[in-house]
């Protein structure tokens, strides 16, 4: 009896599975990997992916997007395997966690046929994606020096924060030190922040101490640049026209620059909103008639009071 | 017979040596302080020392409760993901309750008091599961700082919680202001310092503790209620972690993910330097505040130096700790000499 039921379940099972397998069999299927949040910046990317999701499906009803978020590059490999073997994914948007050990998966899914966009981290092969999609970097550093030449003059002082030492932060950073070089505007010293708050306040309260004339922070990050601020505010020297220039579009910031906050004026663009570009931009690799495959590099948009608006997102968490 | 003999003829040497041992981390203060003011006098400015000082007082405050458990041979690897999961409670409570409290003091006391509820909440389930789970408490404190630190990513839902705007007003003078020329924060680690120190050398229970720590099976058969004492350690640690919390809040008004990573490791640095014992036994609330100042004098000297390159800050912590512990090992050669 017991085996015969248990046989029985098997094949309704098995009968559902191939019926579902049948219907979704004539939907384009994506999977969207990226890294669980560790930080406000990926918790708006997860916000993002899913407000695309919604929005992608509601337009396209035989699109059907997965989003599979991991909390390391070993899981986000497993998530790989899975989107391939379960899912059978017709294509694939990856932001990798590292790009080392995702190469070889990302590669392995590709042989399964599915079309490939990267996200933000390249991979360290080329040629493996269709589709590159990311936020600018270096651009990040020169539109924040290019602020900074336009606001000081020769003889002023800034300091800059940086965030953790990885190759972002050297690209931003550099970027910005060869923008900076010949304006007569000096940097007294640039420390890791490691893009965090409490970071920011620390490293900058120091600074504070050793230099008894700061013009500009570069805080390269809006996290550093909330606890760079709270630092100045602590040791009463945020007038005479300080300012700080963070990056990357968190909401507050954009909404402190829609309000004509004097101490943070701008901010540069590094928009978690890259994944849903990626996710458009793959779909409509599907839906175009036009091509899609090559590189997308999202513009590092100096965000000022006139066009704050249209980068304030209030609903998301960053 | 032998001990006997070895103990008579150490004990000249061994009086030298603890002197030794005790000024071992104040002279390393003392020498990373010149160092500072070598590099820079704006070093011993007022406002810097109170920078340092108040800074070190999260993680001395902490490592104040590090010192109970690590003296009765426990560790607790939670500290640093219950302080953010506090904060994140405090924050998402006081906001809430801002409609039916306002935006005063009440709202700040409301929340200051819950902090304290869940920090010995917090630690009672660390001793509990230590001493009637019978598990090990690395592992116990592994698996509470996995769960707290995810909470607070749930809680804020991969963001920042962020306090109330008027809240935050009331609340700011908590780090901000100074009472009789030093920062509330101070105040508030000189208290919790005092206390523990009171608590460690001059109570049964601080006995207690030193006593399960070098001998838990000896304590058992003195009598002593070792489940008990063992419990309390982490209690204490619990309500340690509260403190800090509480004034930490004020400082930023927000708690993410990334509020308080790796302040277990510092805590436990801190109680180390100090010269408390790691496997338990022998434990020092004086070197443990020594510790927790050399920990945050470190990074701010760093800071006050562009010498060394910026991707070897952490070679120069390392190295800066472990010279420190050696300092303290400078009886060394003492007790190798009386054996020969």
């Amino acid at each position: 009896m017991l085996v015969r039921k248990t046989l029985g379940a098997l094949a309704v099972t098995g009968l559902l599975a191939f019926a579902g397998a049948a219907a979704a069999a004539d939907k384009i299927k994506i999977g969207v990997s990226y890294p669980t949040p560790t930080h406000a910046w990926a918790a708006g990317m997860n916000w993002h992916a899913e407000q695309a999701e919604k929005r992608l499906e509601k337009l396209y009803p035989d699109v059907d997007l997965i989003l599979v978020n991991s909390p390391d590059p070993g899981a986000q490999a497993s998530a790989l395997e899975d989107l391939v073997s379960v899912h059978q994914i017709d294509a694939l948007v990856v932001l990798p966690f590292e790009s080392e050990p995702l190469t070889d998966p990302v590669l392995n899914v590709k042989k399964s046929g599915a079309w490939i966009t990267v996200v933000d981290r390249g991979l360290s092969q080329p040629g493996i994606e269709d589709l590159y999609v990311a936020g600018n970097n270096p651009e990040l550093g020169r539109v924040s020096a290019q602020y900074m030449k336009g606001r000081l003059k020769d003889g002023d002082n800034i300091v800059v924060l940086r965030g953790i030492p990885t190759v972002i932060d050297n690209e931003r950073f550099d970027a910005f030190m060869t923008e900076i070089e010949g304006s007569g505007i000096n940097v007294l010293d640039h420390k890791h922040a490691n893009w965090n708050r409490d970071d920011g306040f620390e490293v900058m309260q120091d600074f504070l101490s050793r230099f008894p004339d700061i013009d500009a922070v570069w805080a390269q990050d809006d996290d550093i640049a909330i606890g760079v601020v709270a630092a100045l505010k602590q040791a009463g020297r945020d007038g005479n026209g300080m300012f700080v220039v963070g990056g990357a579009g968190m909401k507050e910031i954009i909404k402190g620059i829609m309000d004509g906050d004097e101490l943070i004026p701008v901010d540069v663009l590094y928009p978690p909103a890259m994944i849903a570009t990626a996710m458009d931009a793959t779909v409509s690799a599907f839906k175009s008639n036009g091509p899609v495959a090559g590189r997308y590099i999202l513009g590092a948009t100096l965000i000022t009071r006139e066009n704050a608006e249209s980068y304030y997102f209030p609903e998301s968490p960053f | 017979m032998m001990t006997a003999s070895e103990n008579a003829g150490v004990k000249p040497a061994k009086r030298w040596s603890v002197d030794l041992k005790t000024l071992g981390p104040a002279l390393a203060l003392l020498l990373l302080c010149i160092i500072g003011f070598l590099l820079n006098p704006a070093f011993v400015s007022e406002g810097n020392l109170a920078n340092l000082l108040t800074r070190s007082a999260f993680i001395g405050i902490i490592a104040v409760g590090a010192t109970f458990v690590i003296t009765a041979g426990g560790i607790d690897l939670s500290v640093g993901s219950m302080a953010a999961a506090i904060s994140g409670v405090m924050i998402i409570v006081m906001n809430n309750a801002v409609d039916t409290l306002g935006t005063g003091i009440p709202t700040v006391l409301f929340g200051c008091g819950l902090a304290i509820l869940l920090g010995i909440g917090a630690g009672w389930i660390n001793g509990a599961l230590t001493t009637k789970g019978k598990i090990e408490a690395f592992i116990v404190t592994l698996g509470t700082m996995g769960i707290y630190r995810s909470l607070v990513t749930y809680f804020a839902d991969g963001g920042t919680l962020s306090l109330n705007f008027d809240i935050r007003g009331t609340y700011r003078p908590v780090y901000y202001d100074s009472f009789l020329g030093l920062p509330i924060p101070v105040w508030v680690f000189i208290g919790v310092a005092i206390c523990g120190w009171l608590l460690l050398n001059r109570t049964a229970f601080g006995r207690y503790c030193t006593a399960i720590g070098s001998n838990e099976a000896v304590a058992k058969y003195s009598a002593i209620n070792v489940d008990r004492v063992k419990t309390l350690t982490y209690i204490i640690q619990g309500l340690c972690v509260s403190f800090a919390t509480i004034i930490y809040v004020p400082r930023l008004g927000s708690a993410s993910a990334s509020t308080g990573v790796l302040w277990e490791l510092e805590a436990i640095a801190a109680v180390i330097i100090g010269g408390t014992v790691l496997k338990g036994g022998y434990g020092r609330i004086g070197g443990t505040i020594l510790g927790a100042l050399i920990l945050t004098t470190i990074g701010n000297i760093l800071n006050f130096t562009d010498m060394i390159s910026n991707y070897l800050n952490g070679t120069m912590q390392g190295l800066i700790i472990i010279v420190a512990v050696l300092l303290q090992r400078s009886d060394w050669k003492l007790t190798k000499s009386n054996k020969e």
